[in-house]
């Protein structure tokens, strides 16, 4: 049996990667899905400790998870072809009305 | 038991004036001046005629209780074993002040509506007029200390608003302003007083404090206790009011006002409330002999000082306003030497005499449009005679001359000085001997001024200045107040003419009681007699010597200035005094208000804290702008950060004991 401190490894690197796409990539579609990685990787995680301490709290867990993550590509994706239509553009350096 | 409309409803007296200020004040703009006129004399009138029947009902009530007058009308201020209320009382003292106040304040009201018939903001100065006269009532109807410093107060405030009535001149603004703060500087010694007094004995009314007072023995010369501080705490309060030495500065200066105002509350009422005071608080001054030594050389001092100094003044109402000055010394020269009731029949005399020659000046200055500088007067005897016909009358009064009221007052307070006992029979004498100087310099300024604007060569040009005598509503009270001017005196005849009695005396002897010096022993009439004539003599040469050097000898006056040249410059410029405050006094405080106050506490300290933070908040701000980069991935590194932080805080906080979160084991 693989032991658990493998899986939250593995989760651990997932979710650095995520974060690293996160902050340095440009594109928003690869954003979107640095965060669909960074999500997973907790999934990843909750799985392997549902098994390791014999709970099923982790799974229902990944199941909610799964579930916004579902949403949130719906509702993202939305957005982002927004603003691929308004802006001509997905990179998001262009992508800065927010500032003052 | 009769029932006394007026006096159980004594505050009516002093509203009706505040009623006739409100009702000007707020809806006179638009009014013409007859309702002006109406409601300001009307109010007054009421008043005076409120104020006759009270005292009528009084006399009533005195022969009944033989005691004053004294009824709580509501409690104003209590704190504790403090209590301060609106209590009114009437007493003999009283009397003659709501009399005085009411009867000249009313005259002056009548002359002010034709004096001030073509000036701007009509209404406005009959609305301070009328708020001056409910505070000088208040003043002098109060029961207590305190009440008595809301109308001390009151005065001074529509002193200030008169004295600066023609606001837009700078002089008569700054005037004002002086008069206000050399009179704080007055008020600051009084509250000192009232402070100290209510420590020691536990109450402010004057009836109470009075009976406590009594109990205790009076202190002797040198001895700083309370009743010798208190004392000459209040009465640095009343050298400011008062304007005495070292604080007379601001009356000459107030002349910058409507000519009836410098005639009522410049001569005959508020300027009196000082010496009103001293006579109020006697039992206390009785009791300290330093008090009453330093009331009376003060008093002596700045009468002979202030005489000086009118001897040489040019300007109409200068010379009567030192006139004032000097006149107000010989009250508290009364008053020092323990003969208030004298000083307070000066006091009554002065304000017929003094307000008919302020009036009667400014009728003067009336006639000759606006012009108030003697040099450019002269020979106006023809052509404004009733005028002088009854500034004569009061010159006469002042000068001390019989039968005219001024020889009565001015001849007790002599007789009382020359008898004084307090520090030694020589104080006395020479108390005595300066006041006969300053009658002397009286009878001469006063005759000057007489022969300077009446007699002589006409020195103004006749076809730039229209010479008129004044219209009957201001001749009226002049006639009045000659009239009063003349025959005041004869209440206190003394006793060495046939059936000459001192009734004023009598008068007031329920309230001085046997505290009084001098009065009317037998073997005493031959002396008094003696003292009158030396009085008039002199007088008689002050006003000889003036009719010679002004009359007589018109180049001799300048000649003799010439000849005196460094006295005569000393007294034109009033012995420089006002440069002397201005040296060590205005001008190290302004020094200080200005670098110290000004530029280091307020404009570095308070405003550099406020303005400091504001500036910090601003730059922080102006840093922290920058974050909010709007661009999208700085956001997710700050997420990142944030997150980084909180799992940080979460692992590593020391307090918590075991990791908040599960660790797998």
């Amino acid at each position: 049996m693989v032991p658990t401190n493998y899986y939250v490894i593995l989760s651990a690197i997932l979710f650095g990667l995520g974060v690293f796409a996160f902050i340095f990539k440009r594109n928003v579609i690869t954003i979107f899905m640095s965060i669909e990685l960074m999500l997973n990787a907790v999934n990843l995680a909750f799985v392997a400790f549902s098994q390791a301490l014999g709970k099923l709290d982790g799974q229902v867990f990944v199941l909610f998870v799964i579930v916004v993550a579902a949403a949130e590509a719906a509702v993202g994706l939305g957005i982002i072809i927004l603003i691929a239509r308004n802006r001509q553009t997905l990179n998001v350096e262009r992508v800065d009305l927010l500032k003052l | 038991m009769p029932t006394y409309p007026i006096l159980e409803y004594l505050w009516i007296v002093a509203l009706l004036p505040l009623l006739g200020s409100a009702v000007n004040g707020l809806f006179g703009a638009k009014w013409p001046n007859t309702i002006v006129n109406w409601v300001a004399i009307g109010s007054t009138g009421l008043s005076f005629l409120a104020a006759l029947e009270a005292v009528r009902e009084f006399f009533d009530y005195f022969a009944r209780n033989h005691q004053a007058f004294h009824k709580i009308f509501f409690t104003w201020i209590a704190a504790g074993n403090f209590r301060a209320g609106f209590d009114l009382q009437m007493d003999q003292l009283t009397v003659v002040m709501v009399l005085v106040v009411t009867g000249v304040g009313w005259l002056i009201h009548i002359y002010a509506t034709g004096y001030m018939a073509h000036e701007g903001g009509y209404y406005r100065f009959f609305s301070y007029l009328n708020l001056f006269m409910f505070f000088m009532l208040i003043l002098v109807l109060a029961a207590n200390y305190v009440l008595l410093f809301v109308g001390w107060e009151g005065v001074g405030l529509s002193s200030y608003l008169l004295i600066g009535f023609y606001f837009l001149k700078k002089s008569a603004s700054d005037a004002g302003k002086k008069a206000f703060i050399v009179n704080r500087i007055g008020d600051f010694g009084f509250m000192l007083g009232m402070f100290l007094l209510f420590k020691r004995f536990e109450t402010l009314d004057f009836v109470q404090l009075s009976a406590k007072a009594d109990l205790w023995p009076a202190e002797t010369m040198w001895h700083l206790g309370t009743f010798t501080v208190a004392c000459l705490l209040l009465f640095m309060g009343a050298c400011g009011k008062s304007a005495q030495l070292p604080l007379y500065v601001w009356l000459p200066d107030a002349m910058e006002g409507p000519t009836p105002v410098s005639a009522l509350i410049h001569a005959a009422t508020m300027v009196t409330a000082g010496v009103y005071v001293v006579a109020r608080s006697h039992i206390l001054f009785a009791h300290s002999e330093t008090a009453m030594l330093t009331v009376a050389i003060v008093g002596c001092a700045t009468a002979f000082f202030a005489a000086t100094i009118g001897l040489v003044q040019t300007d109409i109402k200068r010379v009567l306003a030192y006139s004032t000055v000097s006149q107000l010394g010989y009250m508290f020269l009364a008053c020092g030497v323990g003969a208030f009731s004298a000083g307070i029949f000066h006091l009554m005399t002065h304000a017929f005499f003094k307000a008919l020659l302020f009036l009667a000046a400014g009728s003067v200055i009336h006639a000759m449009g606006g012009e108030q500088d003697m040099d450019r007067m002269g020979g106006l005897s023809k052509k404004i005679r009733w005028t002088y016909v009854t500034m004569l009358t009061a010159t006469l009064a002042i000068a001390g001359f019989p039968p005219f009221a001024g020889f009565f007052s001015k001849d007790s307070i002599l007789l009382s000085a020359f008898q004084n006992t307090y520090g030694g029979r020589r104080v006395g004498y020479t108390l005595y001997a300066f006041g006969l100087a300053t009658a002397l310099l009286t009878a001469f300024y006063m005759f000057r001024l007489i022969f300077l604007t009446f007699k002589g060569k006409q020195r103004y040009d006749e076809h730039q200045v229209h010479v008129h005598e004044s219209p009957n509503n201001m001749l009226a009270p002049l006639m009045i107040l000659a009239l009063l001017s003349t025959v005041g005196g004869w209440l206190a005849a003394p006793a060495f003419l046939p059936g000459g009695t001192d009734y004023f005396t009598k008068f007031l002897q329920p309230v001085f009681g046997g505290l009084e010096v001098g009065g009317a022993e037998a073997e005493a009439h031959s002396l008094e007699l003696w003292l009158a004539g030396v009085a008039v003599a002199i007088a008689l040469t002050g006003a000889l010597f003036a009719y010679w050097l002004y009359l007589k000898r018109p180049g001799k006056a300048d000649g003799l200035a010439h000849s005196l040249k460094s006295a005569y410059t000393t007294l034109l410029n009033k012995y420089y005094v006002d440069e002397l405050y201005a040296a060590a006094v205005v001008r190290p405080l302004l020094w200080i208000s200005t670098n110290a106050l000004w530029k280091a506490t307020d404009v570095a300290g308070i405003d550099g804290a406020v303005n400091g933070i504001a500036a910090g908040a601003t730059s922080i701000g102006d840093g922290l702008r920058h974050t909010q980069s709007g661009n999208t991935r700085s956001y997710a590194v700050w997420v990142v950060v944030g997150a980084i932080v909180i799992i940080a805080v979460i692992f590593f906080w020391p307090a918590s004991g075991k990791p908040a979160l599960g660790m797998v084991h």
